[in-house]
């Protein structure tokens, strides 16, 4: 039905019948898909669907009530505590609001992974932090403290802490909600260039149609109203050709095409 | 001249070549560079630039060039010690990935803006004068409160008022038990060793009552609320700040010291003097338990009691712990409502509110207690 779910690419990420409940509230069941190595893997759906939920199933901070998430042949929730923390260390997560952490400068915030986690020098953390900060275009601002920076800066660092040990996998929440178009398309850009220079698959919870089609190769549509996915693949094949109006119509804006 | 290859350890090599021109040298990497930053790349690098000025140097991969982050780090930082002698960094012959990750790295300029760390030599007295200001402005704020709560045009919502009242009340009941049981306990514990030196062990009643309902009662109380209800005042409104609620108040037209301090005062007003008579109570059975353990029948104890205070000194212990219920109330709306807009500003908040609430305890306490003695109740 759909050209991304049968190539044979590695599978970085494989969902297998996932039921996500908050206590007795169900928000999505009968989840599954794959993410390929190197996609762009968008999470769609309108507001309340459960996309950021999903999302937080994903990085193991909720337990899905029934299913697998499969990283690389191995499911997450049955992992030892050990194991899980070895394959989070793969992963790098940006938050909505960058969630860096406000008593910290940039340079610490992104230097704290890495102080916990490498045997890096203090001159080889400096270097890394300067360099990281330089690929979010936050060079020289080193010793700013979140709360002095603007909200698409403070996006922008919780970035570089997410890249900080180089993760295969990188995970964003919303990264242009809250940007004005011209900076959330800079951001589209600049996930985009990371991910291809360094090889990292990208999984993306975004309503916005133009990020959506500027970036995502692979994606997964969540609808509140049935809670489950409507459909699964590419963005641009899902607004040709999904069977489900409702994805096309959301992919479109309304105006239906074909 | 291609200089000889430098080994840099045991499976890393360095080329200089400074051959065609002195214009254009260039550095051939090959081997495993990854996981490395502390190489000597950089200082080759600033030697070649002190000797004389290139236009450009270029970095070329070698057989076997292995890179990683840290290796772009390295780079970056060539990239900008290249800059800095006017020169550029030609990287058109390492990696695809590597041109366009140093590519994007350096697409913004660096920020060369001086972070603003000043060292203030008068901050302490500019900071003390901005806080006694500031201490001024919101005590006004408050008054002006009161006066409209007191007109019936006050924009507090007393639905909230019983939560708070819980809150600063009954909640607390608990740990003022205890703690009034035991410093009851300990003044019946201090009185009774000295007093056994006259034989007159009898009136150990009479130094715990005394003592509980003038100073301890009220004390202990306040102390304990501080710590408590000022702390958590402090820690509620500094979050609402730092969700911008304070912000959407006053947008919605509602004044925010109405709606949040003044409740959140009246609440320990009211609450805190039925506390301090409760914990006054405890504070007696507390001597009991000692004064019974060292051989004084309970009649006696509760008899001597009886005598010992009037309600005169139960009055002026309730008159301070309505006092002290307004300034802890006010130390931590006060550090709650001038919060600053981070985590970090909250916790710093709560501290605030416990540390002046509780100087300002002691200095009303040393006042009041000056003010009875002279009034002479």
């Amino acid at each position: 039905m759909n050209p991304v779910n049968d190539s044979s690419l590695s599978h970085v990420i494989d969902a297998r019948d996932l039921r996500l409940q908050y206590g007795e509230k169900l928000i999505q069941t009968d989840l599954n898909f794959t993410v390929n190595k190197s996609d762009v893997f968008v999470i769609m759906g309108g507001s309340g669907c459960g996309k950021s939920t999903l999302l937080k199933h994903m990085i193991g901070l909720y337990t899905p009530t029934q299913g697998q998430i499969i990283y690389d042949g191995q499911d997450y929730f049955s992992a030892s505590e050990e194991e899980q923390l070895t394959m989070r260390m793969r992963w790098g997560v940006t938050y909505q609001g960058g969630a860096l952490f406000s008593a910290m400068t940039l340079a610490e915030n992104i230097a704290l992974p890495m102080q916990q986690y490498t045997r890096w020098s203090k001159a080889e953390i400096r270097d890394q932090v300067a360099y990281k900060l330089a690929l979010v275009g936050l060079a020289g601002y080193e010793e700013y403290y979140p709360a002095e920076i603007s909200g698409g800066m403070n996006k922008r660092a919780g970035l570089a802490r997410a890249l900080a040990l180089d993760p295969e996998i990188l995970f964003f929440d919303e990264p242009s909600a809250g940007l004005d178009p011209l900076s959330a398309g800079r951001l589209d850009d600049l996930i985009l260039e990371l991910s291809q220079s360094s090889g990292a698959t990208v999984v993306i919870v975004t309503h916005e149609l133009a990020s959506i089609f500027a970036i995502g190769n692979n994606g997964i549509f969540l609808d509140a109203q049935s809670r489950t996915q409507l459909d699964t693949g590419s963005p641009s094949y899902m607004l040709k050709h999904s069977q489900q109006p409702l994805v096309r119509e959301f992919l479109s804006r309304g105006e239906i095409t074909g | 001249m291609i200089s000889p290859t430098f080994s840099l350890n045991d499976d890393r090599f360095l080329t200089t070549d400074l051959a065609d021109s002195r214009l254009s040298p260039s550095f051939t990497l090959s081997g495993n560079w990854s996981e490395s930053t502390d190489l000597p790349l950089k200082q080759r690098l600033s030697e070649v630039l002190a000797q004389g000025s290139h236009k450009s140097i270029s970095f070329v991969a070698g057989d076997a060039f292995h890179w990683d982050s840290g290796s772009m780090a390295l780079f970056l930082g060539c990239h900008r010690l290249c800059e800095e002698h006017g020169c550029s960094l030609d990287v058109r012959q390492m990696p695809e990935d590597v041109q366009s990750l140093l590519k994007l790295a350096t697409s913004v300029p660096p920020n060369r803006e001086e972070h603003q760390k000043r060292i203030d030599y008068l901050k302490v007295i500019r900071s003390a004068l901005e806080w006694g200001r500031d201490w001024l402005h919101f005590f006004g704020e408050v008054g002006l409160g009161q006066q409209r709560m007191l007109l019936g045009r006050s924009d507090a919502r007393w639905s909230d008022g019983m939560n708070f009242l819980y809150q600063a009340g009954p909640s607390a009941i608990p740990i003022v038990t205890l703690l009034s049981f035991l410093v009851g306990m300990i003044l019946a514990y201090l009185g009774t060793v000295q007093l056994r030196q006259f034989g007159v062990e009898v009136y150990v009643a009479n130094l715990v009552g005394l003592g509980m309902v003038r100073e301890m009662g009220a004390l202990m109380t306040a102390i304990i609320m501080a710590g408590r209800t000022g702390a958590s005042y402090a820690a509620q409104l500094g979050t609402m700040q730092v969700n911008e609620e304070v912000d959407a108040l006053t947008t919605l037209g509602i004044k925010p010291v109405d709606y949040l301090v003044l409740p959140r005062m009246l609440a320990l007003i009211v609450a805190m003097p039925l506390l301090t008579i409760y914990s006054n109570i405890l504070g007696m059975i507390g001597g009991a338990a000692v004064a019974i353990s060292m051989d004084i029948t309970p009649r006696m104890y509760f008899y001597q009691l009886s005598q010992a205070f009037t309600m005169g000194d139960v009055m002026t212990g309730v008159v301070k712990s309505i006092v002290f219920a307004a300034l802890i109330g006010f130390a931590g709306c006060h550090a709650g409502m001038r919060c600053g807009r981070s985590s970090a500003a909250v916790g710093q908040a709560t501290m605030t509110a416990v540390v002046t609430a509780i100087v300002y305890l002691v200095i009303a306490d040393a006042g009041l207690n000056i003010l009875y003695f002279h009034l002479g109740i």
